[in-house]
């Protein structure tokens, strides 16, 4: 039962929120152990609330558009009083004395929230193997991953322990797991989500955004999370786009192009290497039904999207070190003893952070040093500049863009934790939407050579999240 | 894999960036995340082409502007909260050992 037609369901009084958690959590009970999804199921909590919903509904009440609808919230958003980890032992513990905006904005849509969500240590990583808490794999297959860093979020959606998830996305962490996991994704326009109450990665990339089964889901919870909010200064002024009343629009003069840079193949020079060609495959007949839905589709070129990667694992990893310079032993969770003030620093920072959130700060630390500050991080800030150039350009022919989301299905648990610059070969088509600030999303469009799900990514400029949507419908619609 | 000798980044290099972000590494460590580095400076080589002396920087993607609010004042008193999830505390402050190394 879709998240919508349950709410409608809770609202009109024909099922009890309770019902609904009930549902959720013993599929939870049933299924947990094999695919860890969660570092924390708020079962006693999530009891509680769907009973104070059924009470209010019982009592002539409207709790909203998502009435007892469960959602698994990934485990950097901070809850207040409850556990936030980030994946990391250093935040072991540690209970924020607030709610995160995309968190308040769900208690009063009348949601659930249902538990936290296991992911990538501070969200670096593309697989979830990175976690402090160990690995949540594919419930497609227990031997892949589920793709990173929102690989919780992504893997109880796709398991049924939650009809809807928040994740984040820096540079892809909610639609690559999207895709892998055979869900909806979307990263929507930077700053039409508050970020106000989420860790922060990389400050000017990070955005919070919905993952569901269905496309209609997806668009049902970012209204409910998106709109301006006065607590982060770069959250945009308008209102949340309405997007569940253009969902059935179709694409009929639509003018929609696929990224020749981002689909790989042997006869693309200028392109990103390892796009797998049954995923390429599955592009283009997405391309195909789209074009049979009344849109014009042709070949767009966005030339610099092919250094989105090396300039993002500069810039991401600059902020990161910035950001994370704030766990330090002093304020709050984890303190490994030292004799002075930086040995206590030292020991704590050593001890509670993993290899990858390791090798990112220090890649951040060197890109912003004295004398290499200009040759990477200057540079990078560049090319970044060249990669919004390039969308501006396409998008003055084109109403939306398409691109693999990912470059290969799931891959095996274990693969590429030994090797990080093939790890990070998993965001190259997802990157750029992220540099350049604009929305884009993920779509389950049939499966690869191995039977596991391939994900088409549909960009828009911009705000235009409501074009982005009706095409994704389209798709949706067309799955073979 | 790059080998620690890689021109680009040194284990000097690695073990320099690692004390500035209050990181301890092993010899073990140190050779690893080296390689490691490396591999990603040496992909980071591709920028290398580009003509971008002309080109301004970009470190977000919509002009950023001041945001005020208005100056009214509220009742946030979140402090034992905060002081509470700290992990030493002492007199309403934050605990930490001596920053100098002398005895307190």
């Amino acid at each position: 039962m879709s998240a919508r037609s349950t709410a409608a369901a809770v609202r009109a009084g024909e099922r009890s929120a309770l019902s609904v958690v009930e549902e959720h959590l013993a599929a939870i009970d049933a299924h947990e152990d094999e695919i860890h999804a969660f570092n924390l199921v708020l079962a006693d909590e999530s009891l509680a609330r769907a009973e104070e919903l059924d009470r209010r509904i019982a009592d002539g009440g409207d709790p909203g558009p998502l009435a007892g609808v469960p959602v698994a919230l990934k485990d950097n958003l901070c809850t207040r009083g409850i556990d936030t980890t980030c994946g990391s032992r250093i935040l072991e513990g540690w209970r924020p004395p607030y709610d995160a905006t995309a968190v308040e904005r769900l208690a009063e849509a009348g949601a659930v929230v249902i538990g936290k969500t296991n992911c990538d240590e501070f969200a670096m990583g593309s697989s979830t193997e990175n976690s402090a808490f160990g690995p949540t794999l594919n419930p497609l297959d227990t031997s892949r991953v589920p793709g990173g860093s929102s690989g919780g979020s992504a893997a109880a959606v796709a398991a049924g322990f939650a009809p809807l998830a928040l994740g984040s996305d820096t540079g892809g962490s909610i639609r690559q797991p999207a895709a892998l996991c055979g869900t909806v994704g979307v990263k929507p326009t930077y700053g039409r989500v508050s970020r106000y109450g989420l860790v922060a990665f990389g400050s000017s990339l990070d955005q919070i955004g919905p993952f569901a089964a269905t496309v209609e889901d997806a668009a049902l919870l970012l209204e409910a999370i998106g709109g301006h909010d006065p607590r982060d200064s770069t959250s945009i002024p308008e209102a949340s786009p309405d997007l569940l009343g253009v969902l059935g629009q179709g694409v009929e003069g639509l003018r929609i192009g696929i990224i020749s840079e981002l689909m790989g193949g042997p006869d693309r020079a200028a392109s990103v290497e390892g796009i797998a060609d049954d995923v390429r495959a599955r592009v283009e007949q997405a391309a195909e039904a789209l074009a049979t839905a009344g849109a014009t589709v042709e070949h767009a070129s966005v030339p610099s999207t092919i250094y989105g990667l090396s300039a993002y694992y500069l810039i991401a990893p600059a902020e990161a070190s910035s950001n994370l310079a704030r766990f330090d032993g002093v304020r709050f969770g984890l303190r490994v003893d030292g004799d002075t003030a930086p040995e206590m620093n030292t020991a704590t920072r050593t001890a509670g952070f993993g290899d990858e959130v390791k090798r990112r700060i220090m890649l951040g630390t060197y890109a912003l040093s004295a004398g290499y500050y200009d040759a990477y991080y200057g540079r990078s800030q560049k090319v970044r500049t060249l990669i919004q150039r390039d969308f501006a350009r396409a998008y003055e022919t084109f109403d939306l863009l398409l691109s693999p989301t990912a470059p290969t299905t799931a891959f095996p648990v274990g693969e590429r934790t030994d090797d990080p610059m093939m790890m990070y070969l998993a965001d190259v088509c997802t990157i750029p939407s992220n540099l350049a600030g604009h929305p884009s999303m993920s779509v389950p469009f049939g499966t690869g050579d191995d039977g596991l799900p391939v994900g088409v990514q549909v960009l828009a400029p911009a705000l235009d999240e409501a074009t982005m949507f009706r095409a994704a419908a389209v798709l949706e619609g067309a799955t073979p | 894999m790059t080998s620690p000798e890689n021109p680009r980044l040194s284990r000097e290099d690695v073990a320099h960036v690692a004390d500035l972000a209050r990181l301890a590494l092993t010899d073990d460590e140190l050779d690893a995340f080296t390689g490691q580095l490396a591999d990603v400076l040496d992909h980071a080589a591709d920028l290398d082409a580009l003509d971008l002396d002309d080109v301004p920087p970009m470190a977000n993607p919509f002009p950023l502007v001041n945001v005020l609010r208005a100056d009214e004042p509220g009742n946030d008193d979140v402090r034992a909260e905060v002081l509470a999830a700290a992990p030493s505390v002492e007199d309403g402050r934050f605990r930490v050992p001596p920053v100098l190394g002398e005895a307190p």
